[in-house]
């Protein structure tokens, strides 16, 4: 480890000088990937955010004219109504985009990227040159989505899952045709970048950490990111052989996924494939990908959770072994999204079980967040209520997976209103709360500034009210039997009595849709004219905020600190302090919890 | 003039988030204040975090009150009384859950904020505690488990017997029809190959050369006798579809290739279900906001609503295009006799194609 260290010093003598390209640009400077990984993440959440504001005001007030949308949608707005395929494209890009774009990339590798060499005490990370590669792959597949946005005949719109035989025929629907090849071709490129950054986290975290940086010392972010990481390198190849799969069925006329098809008059001469195929590759991806967005969201929490409550984090053996757990029963799970694909009733039944396993490292994990807040010292900063309520709606969300976990309850809430309420708030509300809490606690060390705190409380309020004014609701419309995907439920009259639900739904979309403008004056602002931070702002006991405010390449002037104790020495009790860094030696007789 | 509107209001927004940041910054006399939370802000916060505890409450306690009646009504066929009754377990357990955790979670937020002079308590670990709190969700979780491995086999075994009747499913963008057996209770063979037989009116590509297939009926209205079991046969022509009967608590997906199956025994005939109380309830409030609408209507010059009447639906619940949301069929369940008046007056396979 020693070596790679000097040599990599030695490279950073010989580039001195740094042009404004090496720097901004062609960065491999781990902080500023993860400045570069933000930014792109945060503007793609606006634009999946602004697509799902706009069709909540097509299903609040369905089928009227609207002259946002003809501002916004062109010609696919005829005289201000929103056309149905265009419906359908928002809502498959507003997913894919959240999901891949906003939640995995911005998220994960945000925080990845900054915080791994950071926490671990690493120069960088193994390979700056893969990690530039990574973000730059990442850069690509957004501008190949962003592009499909503006084909002829509309991006992809068959749903971000992309079931084939409708993904696979430009006959069965116009997003079907070159919107969705770019889908195709973007996403695999994302899964690229995904694949090199992952093994760039795993090989760090296994090989840089700085001397005394035991695993049983890593901060639980770090476990977090790595176990993300391992999950991502494990499952998300899977998705590039669906995506190649069904390229090849889309242009070379191979039948993996498509078999029998009457389509316009036409027999297809597509012969033996099967969609439940592409069901299982997709969800062998699709489901970890849940743990994936979620992982690191709860790692941020519980850095988040502990500093603020200053606290150690109850149970620091537990949450990573529920870590561990989730990560592992992520893999065996992906069944229970096909319960009624046409799959045998039997492994309905094994998938019910696994999936219901999973419920108990989750509730393990929330326990042991509310006995941190318990007796703590809580300092409410805004990370710390995004963490707050971030265990929040995972709470809520989490409680109705276990309906949707049963096969047999599965078999009339699948696919409906109910299932969008439960994994917004389990996965995407937590997951956003989550990369609000790292943004809001990590902005000082990424900015050299501190965030505004009182628009930060405003900011928060408004979301959390919000979000659970969005999706608490939506769980009705779930029950009352109202599928997703509708264009507008005005075709039976027996969803009439769900109208005025919609429109709820969607005022408060638009109250917190609102606040997001807030937050990113906030963000921009603060870069350039926050108040300007002390080297540890939150005292903090991880490494990063030993490092000087001032970036530099290396992270540390001279010796990368040693580490002598886990992280979370928060009122250890016959302390001067209220925390203990990592880097200060054990007294003598002093106990090591955790070992 | 919209564009200029909406831009208007960004400035305008943006404008008064910087005067309020302003607002912030002059207000803070104390020139020590930083951008990390004080005991005031603690304060203020964690009482916050009190309040919204009770509003999650609320908006629980009105969304049940308001929006209670929305919800589907009792389930229609025989094994939905199964199904309703782990759901409602399966929810008894959750809200007890829910309503805990979230109260020690925001309570807690409340009670510890912090303060200056104070000092957390140093809690690392307790295995008694952790242990408590794996073991009694596996214990709930197993009873969940076992309960719904159950109902999945009750539901999902489906055996052909003499009284069951089977009927096929057929999907297509955007329609759905139904195909029965005739006299002689065995679906005729059929492809996609052979759709485009007799000038298209073979509609769902049965096999010409396969006799079961002769006396087939195919029909736009999915008719179903009440108390009898119904083996219901799925199939797509095009893309996946979902054939999803809310109020039988029955859903599967039509796969194009592939022969789907689901049975279910109805038992309540729809005007049965017509005239439950809840149902009367329902139609009642849905037409008072027809007849709202169509006043609306009227004033612009279009036609009015006709007036609802309950009927039982089937769904397509899986995304296959355009007019996915429009993709519906009627269901009818009536009594046995009705039934086979109905079937008596519908042309069979070999008399349509002539």
């Amino acid at each position: 480890m020693s070596t790679a260290v000097t040599t990599e010093e030695e490279v950073h003598e010989h580039h001195h000088k740094e042009t404004f390209i090496t720097k901004y640009i062609f960065s491999q400077d781990h902080k500023m990937i993860a400045k570069q990984y933000l930014i792109t993440g945060l503007f793609m959440g606006i634009i999946g955010i602004a697509m799902s504001l706009l069709f909540r005001v097509q299903l609040a007030w369905p089928e009227q004219s609207f002259k946002i949308f003809e501002v916004f949608l062109g010609k696919w707005a005829p005289e201000g109504v929103m056309d149905p395929n265009v419906y359908l494209a928002l809502v498959t890009i507003h997913g894919t985009i959240m999901v891949f774009f906003v939640l995995t990339a911005g998220l994960s590798g945000t925080f990845s990227n900054l915080l791994i060499p950071l926490q671990i005490g690493a120069r960088d990370m193994a390979s700056g040159l893969l990690n530039m590669i990574a973000y730059w792959l990442f850069f690509l597949s957004s501008v190949l989505m962003i592009a499909s946005l503006f084909v002829e005949a509309g991006p992809a719109a068959a749903g971000w899952t992309i079931y084939p035989p409708l993904s696979a025929l430009p006959q069965a629907q116009p997003g079907s045709g070159l919107g969705m090849t770019l889908w195709l071709v973007s996403m695999a490129i994302f899964v690229a970048s995904s694949l090199l950054g992952s093994l760039n986290y795993i090989v760090t975290v296994i090989n840089l950490r700085t001397k005394g940086m035991s695993f049983s010392r890593l901060p639980l972010t770090i476990w977090a990111f790595f176990i993300t990481a391992i999950i991502g390198v494990v499952s998300f190849p899977v998705l590039l052989s669906a995506a190649l799969l069904l390229i090849m069925d889309r242009s070379f006329g191979t039948s993996f996924f498509l078999s029998d098809i009457f389509i316009q008059g036409e027999v297809l001469h597509y012969q033996g494939g099967s969609p439940v195929l592409y069901e299982h590759l997709f969800w062998f991806l699709g489901h970890p990908e849940v743990y994936i967005v979620l992982l690191p969201a709860l790692g941020i929490t519980s850095e988040v959770i502990a500093t603020n409550a200053r606290k150690p984090i109850f149970g620091y053996r537990a949450m990573v072994a529920s870590i561990l757990a989730i990560a592992f029963l992520s893999t065996i799970v992906w069944g229970h999204h096909m319960f009624i694909s046409g799959m045998k009733p039997f492994l309905g039944s094994v998938f019910t079980f696994t999936t219901l396993l999973i419920a108990i490292p989750s509730a393990v994990k929330a326990f042991n967040y509310i006995t941190t807040l318990w007796k703590g010292n809580l300092q409410l900063n805004p990370a710390m209520l995004f963490s707050i309520a971030l265990v929040s709606t995972f709470i809520s969300g989490g409680l109705t997976g276990i309906i949707l976990g049963d096969s047999t309850l599965d078999i009339n809430v699948h696919d409906t209103y109910f299932v969008v309420a439960h994994f917004h708030l389990v996965m995407g509300i937590s997951a956003l709360y989550g990369l609000f809490a790292g943004v809001y606690h990590w902005f000082p060390k990424m900015f050299k500034r501190m965030m505004n705190k009182n628009l930060g409380y405003i900011h928060f309020w408004i979301t959390a009210v919000g979000a659970y004014g969005v999706f608490f609701p939506m769980h009705f419309i779930g029950m009352a039997g109202l599928p997703r995907r509708y264009y507008t439920n005005t075709a039976f009259p027996y969803f009439d009595d769900i109208a005025d639900i919609n429109i709820v739904i969607s005022i408060f979309a638009f109250i917190a849709g609102a606040a997001q403008i807030i937050f990113l004056y906030n963000f921009i602002h603060s870069i350039y004219y926050g108040k300007e931070t002390t080297q540890n702002p939150w005292k903090s006991t991880t490494l990063e905020w030993t490092a000087p405010i001032e970036h530099m390449h290396g992270n540390w002037d001279g010796e990368i600190p040693h580490v002598y104790r886990w992280a979370y020495d928060y009122s250890k009790p016959g302390k001067k302090y209220d925390y203990v860094p990592q880097t200060v030696p054990l007294e003598k007789g002093e106990e090591e919890l955790q070992h | 003039m919209t564009i200029l509107l909406i831009f208007t209001i960004l400035i305008l927004i943006s404008i008064s988030m910087w005067q309020i940041s302003k607002m912030f910054e002059l207000s803070q006399t104390n020139v020590n204040t930083t951008e990390i939370a004080d005991d005031k802000d603690n304060d203020y916060q964690g009482k916050l975090m009190f309040a919204f505890l009770v509003f999650i409450y609320l908006l629980t306690l009105f969304s049940f009150y308001q929006w209670g009646d929305v919800l589907l009504p009792k389930a229609a066929s025989d094994h939905g009384d199964l199904y309703d009754s782990l759901m409602w377990s399966t929810f008894a357990v959750i809200f007890f859950v829910q309503t805990i955790t979230q109260a020690l979670l925001h309570y807690f937020a409340y009670k510890y904020r912090g303060e200056k002079s104070k000092k957390a308590f140093f809690l690392a670990d307790n295995d008694r505690l952790e242990a408590i709190w794996t073991i009694i969700p596996m214990i709930v979780l197993a009873g969940l488990i076992l309960f719904g491995l159950y109902t999945w086999t009750d539901i999902m075994t489906v055996e052909e017997n003499e009284d069951a009747m089977i009927v096929e499913l057929y999907a297509q963008q955007y329609n759905w029809k139904a195909r029965y057996a005739g006299n002689d209770g065995v679906l005729g063979d059929a492809n996609v190959r052979f759709l485009n037989d007799f000038d298209g009116k073979n509609l769902v590509g049965i096999d010409a050369t396969d006799p079961n297939g002769l006396d087939d009926v195919v029909v736009q209205e999915l008719h179903l006798p009440v108390g009898r079991e119904i083996i219901f046969k799925m199939r797509s022509q095009d893309v996946l579809h979902s054939a999803y009967m809310p109020h039988f608590r029955a859903q599967m997906n039509c796969v194009p290739g592939m022969i789907t199956e689901f049975a279910f025994t109805p038992i309540m005939t729809t005007e049965q279900m017509r005239q439950t109380p809840e149902m009367i309830a329902k139609v009642k409030k849905i037409n008072k906001i027809r007849a709202k609408n169509s006043k609306d209507l009227v004033s612009k010059g279009e036609e009015p609503l006709e007036p609802y009447i309950f009927d039982y639906i089937l769904l397509c619940n899986k995304i296959c295009g355009a007019s996915h949301y429009n993709m519906q069929m009627k269901i009818i369940v009536e009594t046995e006799d009705k039934f086979k008046k109905w079937m008596s007056n519908q042309q069979t396979f070999a008399q349509f194609i002539q």
